[in-house]
């Protein structure tokens, strides 16, 4: 009999953590094709910052080389993006030309970075930070002395300006909001993160609205809202992401803000599935890797013939290091009316707790600066079993509550 | 090149504490501080040092002493002092008379500041209003040892505790409070097999080694004995040829302790213990010769102490035991020198060197000392004086190295008297405590221990010299000094010529035998022609000492020769009991007061040592839990306890040792320490009829709880401010600083509780605002320079951890604001974070390769590290090149 055939577009970390799935779940069951639209197999975009910061090397954010893909029998394909799905005749149409059939097709296209329509956003110097292509551009133009400015507060351009000032660019974020990471910090957090930023160097301009790029041939400065320009060299749009739906829409998926998927991760195609940061699930688009692994986890499974395997959902949590400042955060961010607050504050040493409580369960956790019990506060919301006693050691991490 | 003269070694000095006076060596460090170590040679210790001896060297820093004179708060001359202070006396005296003035004298005085100023007083200003504190401490037994041998002779010495077969220690916990002699004991008890028994009220870590343990009712002891010597007569245990030889009254004590202790039933009825514990004590006691009955405040500190002493003296009278190898009865003294104070006479009660107010004494006296204006009769004893001087009729005193403001029953009256007085002069080594703050006058500095030089005597009557391993600071002055500065003003410059203490001790030594020919038990004529030299040099001596005599016999009174007219001991015909005062419903437990091991009366020198102020930091009540449970009192919780005479609030200690209806508080804590823990303020003015010690172990009290919102406590290198008014706190020394344990109800202000907070520290927070905690840690430099603890919880266990990390810097990889957990965590994680994701710390990877983990993926299914995010898979594999390199190599 032969094999079903199985496509799996994009060859990014969601991609690559199904591959792994399937082949200790089910080794051989489908040929697959694997197409990537990037030049180089899937990398960790986790270090693109630090791949720019000079603290990683290509070497160290490569995760598996072509003849790993080849050794367990996947095709790759890598510099072809896609270009159209056909459902009828069940397979897949690049954009060379080339065509690949499926039995089974998953879409884990991954998402792009939004470019700001700002007048002036065509010039060369203005550059998204997204792939490693990005990466490449920005440390080009990062020479020292050269004048950087980042929009976008987010964990995106907070390590776009981490990485150029550790290149020696002046650099500065302008956010439109009044505090960093607001999705992920509450205020004290946000000024924790932002001294710590400080003191290695970036500047930030907060609740600036930015208006226009200014120079003619080449980026001169950015112009805000109130008339101000910042003069720089290079301007980094790092304003957000935005699911790639395009290919999926195209076939007629159903769409949202990203490709609707059930907890099997099936769209509303037929042997059509999504997984990764162009997925929808139950509402929510998930940004992080975190819940990827996971989703690839469970499709794994059910590829493998589990139909049971399910994915529930991720606890929306961020926990990285932030321009080499550990940020971790995870359920609500500000305690509402009737919840407790526990804060464990240091700004001397840039570090930041607050833990939420309502009626006896942790709801919310945020930690700047130090965050080595991430998960563990992660599993206690998770769990959402009552804290007792744990409660007045619970600021103090895994150590102190596992005696409590 | 430097010179620099030979280092001279350690001192050779005597413990200041308890009166066990046990030998201890000081090294100086040319800074102020000293080591502090036991002296081999001393025969009180032969090295040994208790936790509070052991803990000298951390007393001796400077801060809080008062180092100059001040006179109404303005730092003034010695002279001007002196002046005032004399011309304060002549003005109070030419206008009242000798009645209206008084000094009051400690038992941590040296024998020669004693000599100077009861000579002062008594012989020159016609005042024998001379009494000191230790009156509140073996008065008692002073006036026990008079009324049975006719002189206040302590018959034996230390060896016979060790040589004893049976030890029965009455109202002592010397475990705490005699430790070093108490170790002796068990020792002793090791090597012979000797047998303990313990009588006291409470529980104590004494009546915890004791093979008996008879826990009377308080002030019952004197029918447990009356109870010992009828059990003795009707076992036919009475030395009768020893009896009829050397005493008298024999018979009608028996027929009173028949009439008071008829049998062992009725015996433990009244002491409210089992009868088989009574008889099996009156077996042990009738069977063994070799007794020691050793007592201390117990017995001494009561309505009845002098009849206890009584009873206890008869039963060594009426067996014999008395004066011989392993036997006697032992009075075990609390202070360094209340022993050398009963030798000067610096009672007012007793006129000069163990000579009463009799007409041939004050004679014999007046010619010794040349003096022109003797008393002629005994003066008020302690409790008397400070009443005297609330009625007005004191006017003029003089306060010499002790806190009758906080150690005097009724010490708010107290307080309040010490207000009225026309001059009120203070000899004190702080510039701050209870009495100093009622409205001292004249403040002189005077000479602390470790500057001091003169002798002290223990309790076993052996004379050893304090000397002097620190400067005099500032204008710190021996008290001595002091004294004969004013005598010399008020025109005595004769007699009061001394230039040092040595030419003051040979004074008393000579007056010790002047015209004493045998006659009277205290003769050290033999030190009396010591010269600066021997005086300097001198040995630990035991007395008698008696010129030209052959110093074999340390003991007194085996063959009789008692001090009494016929030379014979007097039995005591003990009183029938009647309490102090009775409890009644509105009053209804009888407080007991005492010790505890590692402070020392008000904590002036012990409170300084964070050491010492680890073991029990509060003031607090030790209760019985079904006593607690009547009023609701927690353990851990507070209790107020108040009296007719005032009020405190403790900290509750629920403890099945403690006796039922006797809840006990420790005396340690004053005004300067604590906002309410003034024991002193509760006990009531009810003394013994014959020496007028106070009854201070068995005052009426109510009991009810207190509750405070909230806990909590203040550390800092530098000083700590203050709290509101109505906070109840402690203060506590701490490693490296001080401390401050608090209940309150309210937030205490950061600013106002640190006043030393400098703009560049840093503060670390934590706050659970719903639960009212509030945690701060204050960094200076990356040490830490204080923290402060709120709850609503008693921070114990937090206090015991933070109390030690004052200065404290923290290592690599630690994250400061764990400190305001408040305890050591409890996991191993070490080091700083590499897996983010999986919150895998560098020491748990660099375990896993240790343990042969080759790879990155090896050491992820270890430890979960790099499984996730894949971030921390670089530094995994520098981990593993690192240890690849160290492993080649």
């Amino acid at each position: 009999m032969k094999r079903e055939r199985l496509v799996v577009v994009g060859n990014g970390m969601a991609g690559l953590k199904l591959l792994e799935e399937l082949q200790a779940a089910c080794p051989g069951r489908y040929a697959v094709t694997v197409i990537g639209a990037e030049p180089e197999p899937a990398y960790n975009r986790v270090l693109l910052s630090s791949l720019l910061a000079g603290e990683a090397s290509d070497e160290d954010i490569r995760f598996r080389d072509r003849a790993w893909y080849g050794a367990n029998g996947f095709r790759l394909l890598t510099g072809v993006p896609a270009r159209a799905i056909d459902r009828d005749r069940r397979r897949v149409e690049l954009r060379d030309g080339r065509v690949a059939p499926y039995d089974k097709l998953v879409l884990a296209t991954g998402s792009e970075a939004i470019r700001l329509p700002l007048p002036g956003a065509d010039l060369p110097q203005v550059l998204v930070f997204r792939d490693h292509g990005d990466a490449m551009k920005l440390k080009a133009l990062a020479r020292p002395g050269a004048r950087a400015v980042v929009i976008g507060g987010g964990l995106l351009g907070l390590e776009a300006a981490y990485g150029l000032a550790l290149l020696g660019c002046e650099t500065t974020v302008v956010h439109l909001m009044d505090r960093l990471m607001e999705r992920q910090l509450d205020a004290q957090g946000a000024a924790t993160l932002r001294r710590a930023l400080e003191a290695k160097g970036v500047r930030f301009r907060l609740g600036a609205q930015s208006r226009r790029v200014t120079g003619d041939t080449a980026v001169e400065g950015l112009e805000l809202a109130d008339g101000e320009v910042l003069p720089c060299d290079m301007l980094v749009m790092a304003c957000g992401v935005r699911p790639n739906v395009a290919l999926g829409r195209a076939a007629g998926l159903a769409v949202q803000r990203g490709l609707v998927v059930d907890d099997g991760l099936a769209t509303s195609a037929d042997g059509v599935f999504a997984l990764g940061e162009c997925a929808e699930h139950r509402g929510v688009v998930y940004g992080l890797v975190a819940p990827a692994y996971e989703q690839a986890r469970a499709l794994a499974a059910r590829l493998a013939g589990d139909p049971a395997a399910a994915y529930a959902g991720s606890l929306l949590s961020t926990n990285l290091k932030v321009s080499g400042v550990s940020v971790f955060s995870a359920g609500a961010i500000e305690a509402e009316p009737g919840d407790d607050a526990l804060l464990l504050s240091d700004p001397g040493h840039g570090c930041y707790r607050k833990l939420i409580v309502r009626d006896d369960r942790l709801t919310g956790a945020i930690l700047v600066g130090e965050a080595s019990d991430a998960l563990w506060y992660l599993d206690l919301i998770a769990r959402a079993a009552p804290l007792g006693p744990l409660r007045d050691d619970l600021a103090f991490g895994r150590s102190f509550g596992a005696a409590a | 090149m430097n010179m620099r003269a030979p280092d001279p070694g350690p001192v050779r000095t005597t413990c200041p504490y308890c009166g066990v006076g046990c030998g201890v060596l000081a090294t100086p460090d040319h800074l102020g501080g000293a080591t502090i170590a036991g002296d081999r040679e001393h025969p009180s210790n032969f090295g040994r040092l208790c936790s509070k001896g052991s803990a000298l060297g951390e007393t001796l820093a400077l801060d809080g002493r008062l180092l100059h004179p001040e006179i109404d708060g303005r730092r003034v001359s010695w002279d001007d002092a002196l002046d005032e202070t004399a011309s304060g006396f002549r003005r109070v005296l030419d206008a009242h008379g000798p009645g209206a003035i008084a000094i009051y004298l400690s038992g941590q005085l040296l024998t020669e500041d004693y000599y100077a100023a009861n000579k002062l007083f008594k012989g020159f200003l016609g005042s024998a209003n001379v009494d000191t504190n230790s009156r509140l401490c073996m008065s008692s037994s002073v006036a026990g040892h008079k009324r049975a041998f006719g002189s206040d002779t302590v018959p034996g010495t230390y060896r016979d505790l060790e040589t004893a077969d049976l030890l029965v220690f009455v109202g002592s916990n010397a475990a705490w409070c005699h430790p070093v002699l108490h170790q002796r004991m068990l020792a002793a008890r090791a090597a012979r097999g000797t047998r303990f028994v313990v009588i006291d009220p409470r529980g104590t870590a004494t009546s915890e080694e004791a093979d008996l343990h008879l826990p009377i009712a308080s002030g019952t002891d004197a029918i447990l004995f009356s109870g010992l010597l009828v059990a003795l007569a009707e076992r036919g245990a009475v030395f009768a040829s020893y009896v009829a030889d050397h005493t008298e009254g024999f018979d009608a004590a028996l027929i009173r302790a028949r009439e008071l202790a008829p049998s062992v039933d009725a015996v433990a009825a009244a002491c409210g213990v089992e009868a088989a514990k009574v008889a099996a004590f009156y077996d042990l006691f009738a069977a063994t010769e070799r007794a020691v009955t050793l007592y201390s405040q117990g017995v001494n500190q009561s309505a009845q102490g002098t009849d206890k002493v009584g009873a206890i003296l008869n039963v060594h009278l009426a067996t014999g035991r008395i004066g011989r190898e392993g036997m006697g009865p032992f009075s075990l003294t609390g202070q360094p020198n209340a022993m050398g104070g009963r030798e000067v006479g610096g009672l007012a009660n007793t006129l000069a060197a163990h000579m009463e107010f009799d007409a041939e004494s004050i004679e014999k006296v007046r010619r010794f000392w040349g003096a022109p204006r003797m008393a002629r009769a005994p003066g008020l004893k302690a409790v008397e004086m400070f009443e005297a001087i609330g009625r007005g009729e004191i006017k003029a005193l003089w306060v010499m190295g002790t806190n009758p403001a906080a150690s005097l029953p009724r010490a708010d009256a107290v307080s309040t008297a010490l207000r009225k007085l026309d001059l009120f002069v203070v000899s004190e080594n702080v510039a701050s405590n209870d009495t100093v703050n009622a409205g001292a006058r004249i403040r002189l500095p005077a000479a602390a221990w470790g500057e001091k030089d003169g002798t002290v005597t223990n309790s076993e009557r052996r004379i050893s010299r304090q000397r002097p391993f620190l400067a005099l600071p500032g204008q710190a002055r021996p008290d001595w000094w002091a004294v004969a500065q004013v005598g010399r003003r008020l025109g005595f410059e004769d007699a009061f010529g001394w230039r040092t203490p040595g030419e003051v001790f040979r004074e008393h030594a000579a007056l010790s035998a002047f015209e004493n020919d045998g006659t009277r038990d205290f003769d050290i004529g033999a030190l009396a022609g010591l010269d600066t030299r021997d005086y300097d040099q001198l040995r630990p001596t035991q007395w008698p000492a008696r010129q030209s005599a052959v110093r074999d016999e340390t003991r007194f009174f085996a063959k009789g020769g008692y001090f009494t007219p016929n030379r014979r001991a007097r039995f005591v015909a003990v009183a029938p009991i009647t309490p102090g005062a009775g409890t009644d419903d509105a009053y209804p437990y009888r407080l007991n007061t005492g010790r505890v091991r590692d402070q020392w009366h008000t904590m002036t020198r012990t409170g300084k040592s964070p050491r010492l102020g680890s073991h029990l930091p509060e003031p607090f009540l030790e209760i019985h839990p079904d006593d607690a449970a009547r009023e609701g009192v927690a353990d851990g919780g507070f209790a107020r306890v108040t009296s007719p005479h005032g009020a405190v609030v403790l900290r509750a200690k629920v403890d099945p040792g403690a006796r039922r209806g006797a809840p006990f508080a420790p005396i340690h804590w004053t005004g300067e320490t604590s906002s309410s823990g003034r024991v002193g303020a509760l006990v009531h003015a009810v003394t013994d009829p014959f020496s007028g010690q106070p009854d201070a172990k068995a005052t009426p009290v109510a009991v009810a709880p207190v509750s405070f919102p909230l806990q909590g406590f203040a550390l800092a290198r530098s000083g700590l401010g203050g709290l509101d008014a109505a906070a109840w706190w402690a203060k506590a020394a701490a490693p490296g600083g001080h401390g401050l344990l608090f209940a309150l109800a309210a937030e205490p202000e950061v600013a106002a509780l640190f006043p030393h907070m400098a703009p560049d520290d840093e503060l670390v927070e934590y706050v659970d605002a719903a639960r009212r905690v509030r945690r701060i840690a204050m960094f200076r430099n990356g040490a830490l320079e204080a923290c402060l603890f709120v709850g609503p919880a008693r921070p114990e266990s937090s206090w015991t951890y933070l109390r030690d990390k004052l200065g404290a810097r923290l290592t690599d990889g630690q994250v400061r604001g764990l400190l305001l957990a408040g305890r050591a965590s409890d996991g191993a994680a070490t080091g700083p974070l590499v897996c983010a994701c999986h919150g895998v710390p560098k020491g748990e990877i660099e375990r896993a390769i240790a343990s042969g983990c080759g790879d990155a993926a090896a050491v992820g299914a270890a430890t979960r590290a790099g499984t996730n995010c894949g971030s921390c898979l670089p530094e995994i594999r520098r981990m593993l090149a690192a240890q690849r390199v160290v492993v080649e190599a």
